[in-house]
């Protein structure tokens, strides 16, 4: 894309790259960009404004596919650059992406304590309950009999619940988004960027090759029946009992933001080592 | 530098006693009336409550190593200090002070042949309100190491001028207790008179002159997740970078730690993170990424007793091989190692430099030793390196941010600039920075990344080169001051001895080195690790003419400057 | 949350929502012939191109009737709908690397069918004279695209049962 024409950049083709996905076909994902895109347009952001970070998986390749700055670093870690970044650049747009396996297991731990630190940035988790990369493993997110190679007859084990645990580690902004619905999820992506703090946004993005089931998704999914509350312990007592299916913003708190104090650059270096002095 | 050149001091005692208190007021006092000095403190596993020695070594000019014996001990009480007993070397000359109700003194001490001296400090110190011993203890160090009385006595108002009046005359009595109970005695030998001062007098730790050093390199942003012996480098740049408008983010894990500073680096602040072995282990997947991606940072590793959790509060030279080697892949990065507590000043500032420069990761090898020792230095001398990487701000068509440059070092596009997009990715990527799996783009970006530090001119810094003979002593960090020592006094033996200690480990200088080795007949090879691992590095990248013997031992004890000595002067042709 | 299609309270609405749904369509057919690149399904490519092409047309032929009315700018305006997607871009989620002709065109058949469905709506409900006339119209192509798909899809037989079988397992990346 020339300079020329990013002098006004309101179209979501303006946030796509050159780089052609390797999703396969029928792949959610494929509609979590285009929502991307949209959201991007609709907030007016120059490309070169926002940073996409992201880890490793199939979810993990959008960065490239936007025309933003872009990171695809290693597997699990995508918030923990992203926090680096954003701490030092507060005047760009950090949007980091990420899907079940790299953010919620190999990188759980850092999702507490992004939501716990509340720095302003949008965290998407493209949900397919499926390790799809390495061709179908279970993930925390997947059902307790999901049948795969490395866990005949299923893992027994009850699913990771994001939402809720987004809720108690401090998420400033819980949201639950259906891939097939990209404009309900590119808007509710332009309420997650301009929330100040921690926004997590939850796309449920089936899977086709190896969670073929998860077409039905589709049926299942319905708006939330509640308006958003700010109110931690309702949200709560929502996320929890709902049927995982319930698209909308769940949660939006008004914790304040994460943010160091610059010193004036005034200092002279010389001052630093004052202490040294005797 | 010749024993009698020098003076040891250790001060013993436990639970609070007070002995790393007097350790510190005496090195002040002996700095401000002119000399150098260099103070290691040796704890037991306790968080409080636990023993404690303070090593304090004095002399005229730079003091850069631990001796090969103490010429006083002075043993505030005796519980448990069997436990360092063997870092407390004793000999004839030397004077051991206790008091006689301090509990049972380890045997070795006496042993060792050492003059025994009893001075009851706790009564002495119950005779004065609120009196502690530990200041009795100073008073004697004080009066025999031939510091002024008034010289300690200031530095006490000062020390204490927020605990009352009471606190201050208290230890006051003791201190002038302590002077007159150490009246008669003497010491094997007396530290000579200080040099003139040339320069300001600095009175500061190598975690803490490496924290300095990596912010006038150019570090803005530090992350940080706690480990000892690493954590007080975090601690100085907390408060550090906020007023040169930087920041320091505390991080969950040393897995966070590195890809915050990543992050950092990537939107264009130069960042840092200081951690030990184990957090280093758990780096190193992304010090590949930063590697591949290009992204420069600096990683100072504080060396300790390894593998696993190993000694955290002893040092070793153990993380050499994953330092150098651990990156799976083929990863050139960076990697130095600091020599003195002053070096560490310039080998911090001179590493941000080159990561920046070079867009590649750095690794600074420091040890806990140098790290946490406290050192009265001149002022190190200022040097102009200060990080400046290549940037692109305008771009045409297509920006290519891994182009094939003629030096390896593509220019950056910081986000923000318009045009220059792109994605920083481990993946193997094209010169765009694209994915991609083909080998004509794996080659040539690993080609790249080769060739870009291996083209740079490194210039003197490389290495320490000192001295003239056929015998070379071939070492590295920490230990450069105890082989330096031990070349300068085996010159007097008539042996002489040229010292070579790369500050620059990786890339690797084989012309330099090679140049370095030119007419040497025997190498001695001295390093602190039980592998031999620095051996192993030299014989894997340069040739060692003649014949070559290697001291090495793991730590917690260092290698003493008489150890080499005596490896050099026995070493007949 | 959009709950309602773009209102049409203009003849310059209409023909804007007229054109975002072909234009739509073009970019979404384009996409999916990128996909079947990516996955080395050269039928398919062509297919998807051939169905952007005549999405194309149609584009270019409502913009020309539209004289003074830019509706390409206008088309930027005008809401989204209902269901996140305009009526006539294929379902990315029926997308399959193996998918034959056939599936394709039901794609383009489905596509076809919800824009009548739209302007059918449109004729229904509207108070407006001349946006009935002109929404009848729009009804009376898209109906003839639909015959259109159902004419192509006699040289494309429903596949056997068996399409979608891959002697190849997946690549792990």
């Amino acid at each position: 894309m020339s300079v020329v024409d990013l002098q006004r950049t309101c179209k979501p083709a303006d946030y796509k790259s050159a780089v052609k996905p390797i999703w396969c076909p029928g792949c959610g994902d494929y509609h979590v960009l285009m929502s991307f895109t949209r959201a991007f347009a609709q907030l007016g952001l120059p490309p070169e404004q926002i940073a996409v970070i992201s880890g490793i998986g199939c979810s993990s390749r959008i960065p490239a596919y936007t025309n933003c700055y872009g990171f695809h670093g290693v597997h699990g870690r995508s918030l923990a650059v992203a926090a680096g970044l954003k701490v030092t650049r507060p005047d760009l747009t950090v949007v980091v992406a990420s899907g079940d396996g790299d953010g919620y297991s190999i990188g759980g731990n850092h999702f507490l304590h992004a939501c716990r630190r509340n720095i302003d940035m949008t965290y998407v988790v493209m949900d397919n309950r499926v390790y799809g990369m390495t061709k179908g493993q279970p993930s925390p997110t997947t059902e307790p009999d999901f049948d795969t190679a490395l866990s005949p007859g299923g893992t027994g084990l009850s699913p990771f619940h994001p939402l809720v645990i987004a809720l108690a580690s401090g998420a400033n902004f819980i949201a639950r988004c259906f891939s097939g619905e990209p404009n309900e999820t590119a808007d509710i992506l332009v309420e997650a960027i301009r929330h100040p703090g921690f926004s997590f946004v939850e796309i449920l993005s089936p899977c086709v090759t190896f969670r073929p089931d998860e077409k039905e998704w589709k049926s299942l999914v319905h708006p939330a029946p509640v308006a958003t509350t700010n109110d931690p312990a309702r949200a709560a007592r929502r996320i929890m009992t709902d049927d995982g299916f319930n698209i909308g913003i769940l949660y939006r708190g008004e914790r304040r933001p994460y943010g160091p104090e610059f010193g004036a650059q005034a200092a002279d270096l010389a001052e630093l080592e004052c202490e040294f002095e005797q | 530098m010749s024993p009698k050149a020098s003076l040891s001091i250790a001060i013993a005692g436990s639970g609070g006693a007070g002995a790393l208190t007097v350790g510190n007021l005496i090195l002040e006092a002996a700095s401000a009336a002119g000399w150098q000095g260099l103070l290691t403190r040796t704890v037991g596993p306790q968080i409080r409550g636990g023993e404690a020695a303070a090593l304090i070594r004095l002399a005229a000019g730079p003091v850069e190593c631990m001796p090969d014996q103490f010429d006083l001990l002075v043993g505030i009480d005796w519980l448990n200090a069997h436990r360092f007993g063997s870092e407390i070397p004793l000999g004839p000359d030397s004077l051991v002070i206790g008091d006689p109700r301090g509990g049972d003194r380890p045997d070795n001490f006496a042993q060792s042949g050492a003059r025994i001296v009893d001075i009851p400090m706790k009564e002495m110190a119950k005779a004065i309100p609120d009196g502690r011993p530990n200041m009795i203890a100073l008073g004697i160090a004080g009066q025999l190491i031939g510091i002024g009385e008034e010289a300690l006595d200031r530095l006490i108002e000062k020390q204490l001028a927020g605990k009352g009046q009471l606190a201050i005359d208290s230890s006051r009595a003791a201190l002038k207790a302590g002077y007159a109970a150490a009246a008669g005695l003497e010491l094997g030998h007396r530290l000579p008179p200080p040099a003139a001062r040339s320069a300001r007098r600095w009175l500061a730790s190598g975690n803490e002159t490496t924290a300095l050093g990596a912010i006038r390199g150019g570090i803005r942003f530090a992350a940080a997740y706690p480990i000892t012996p690493a954590t007080e480098i975090l601690e100085w740049l907390a408060p550090a970078l906020p007023k040169v408008g930087g920041s320091l983010l505390q991080a969950e894990d040393e897995l966070a730690a590195i890809n915050m500073i990543i992050g950092a680096s990537f939107g264009g602040t130069p960042a840092l993170t200081a951690t030990s072995g184990p957090g280093l282990s758990l780096m190193i997947e992304a010090l590949g990424l930063a590697t591949a991606a290009e992204i420069p940072i600096v990683v100072i590793d504080v060396m300790r007793g390894g593998p696993s959790t190993g000694i955290p509060t002893k040092s070793e030279q153990a993380d050499l091989n994953i330092a150098i080697y651990g990156l799976h892949g083929d990863a050139p990065h960076l990697v130095l190692a600091p020599q003195s507590v002053a070096d560490c000043l310039f080998t911090a500032q001179w590493a941000t430099y080159l990561a920046e420069t070079l867009q590649a990761p750095a690794i600074v090898l420091s040890d806990q030793f140098v790290g946490q020792a406290r050192a009265a230095i001149d002022r190190p001398a200022d040097v102009a390196f200060i990080g400046q990487r290549a940037r692109q701000t305008e771009f045409g068509e297509t920006y290519k941010r891994y182009a094939l440059a003629a030096n390896g070092v593509s220019p950056m596009a910081l986000p923000g600039a318009r045009g220059g997009q792109y994605t920083a990715d481990g993946l193997t990527h094209t010169e765009q920075g694209t994915p991609t799996s083909s080998a004509v783009d794996h080659q040539s970006q690993l080609d790249k990344r080769r060739d870009k530090l291996d083209r740079f001119a490194y210039g003197v810094h490389w290495a320490t080169i000192e001295g003239d003979g056929d015998i070379a002593v071939i070492t590295w960090g920490s230990l450069t001051g105890a082989a330096r020592e031990a070349i300068d006094r085996a010159a007097h033996d008539g042996v002489n001895a040229t010292l070579i200690a790369p500050r620059l480990l990786s890339p690797v200088q084989p012309d330099q080195f090679a140049a370095a080795l030119k007419g040497k007949s025997r190498i001695l090879v001295v390093e602190q690790t039980h592998g031999g691992q620095f051996h192993r590095y030299l014989r894997a990248h340069y040739e060692l003419p003649g014949e070559v013997r290697v001291l090495n031992r793991p730590g917690p004890l260092p290698i003493k400057p008489g150890e080499i000595h005596a490896a050099l002067t026995k070493w007949r042709t | 949350m959009k709950k309602s299609d773009p209102r049409i309270d203009t003849l310059a609405d209409l023909l804007a929502a007229a054109y975002r749904i072909e234009a739509d369509a073009v970019a979404r057919y384009e996409m999916l012939a990128e996909q079947m690149e990516t996955h080395n399904n050269p039928e398919l490519v062509k297919v998807f191109r051939n169905l952007a092409r005549a999405e194309g047309l149609h584009a270019e032929e409502i913009r020309r009737q539209a004289g003074g009315i830019d509706v390409v700018a206008h088309a930027e305006r005008i809401g989204g709908w209902r269901r996140g997607e305009s009526p006539e871009e294929a379902d990315l989620s029926a997308a399959h690397y193996m998918m034959t002709p056939w599936h394709a065109l039901q794609m383009a058949l489905a596509g076809e069918k919800r824009a009548l469905a739209f302007f059918e709506e449109v004729v229904k409900t509207t108070k407006d004279n001349k946006i009935k006339t002109m929404a009848a119209e729009f009804v009376e192509e898209e109906a003839e695209h639909v015959n259109l798909v159902h004419r192509l899809l006699r040289n494309y037989p429903a596949p056997a049962s068996s399409w979608a079988r891959d002697n190849d397992p997946p690549a792990s990346q």
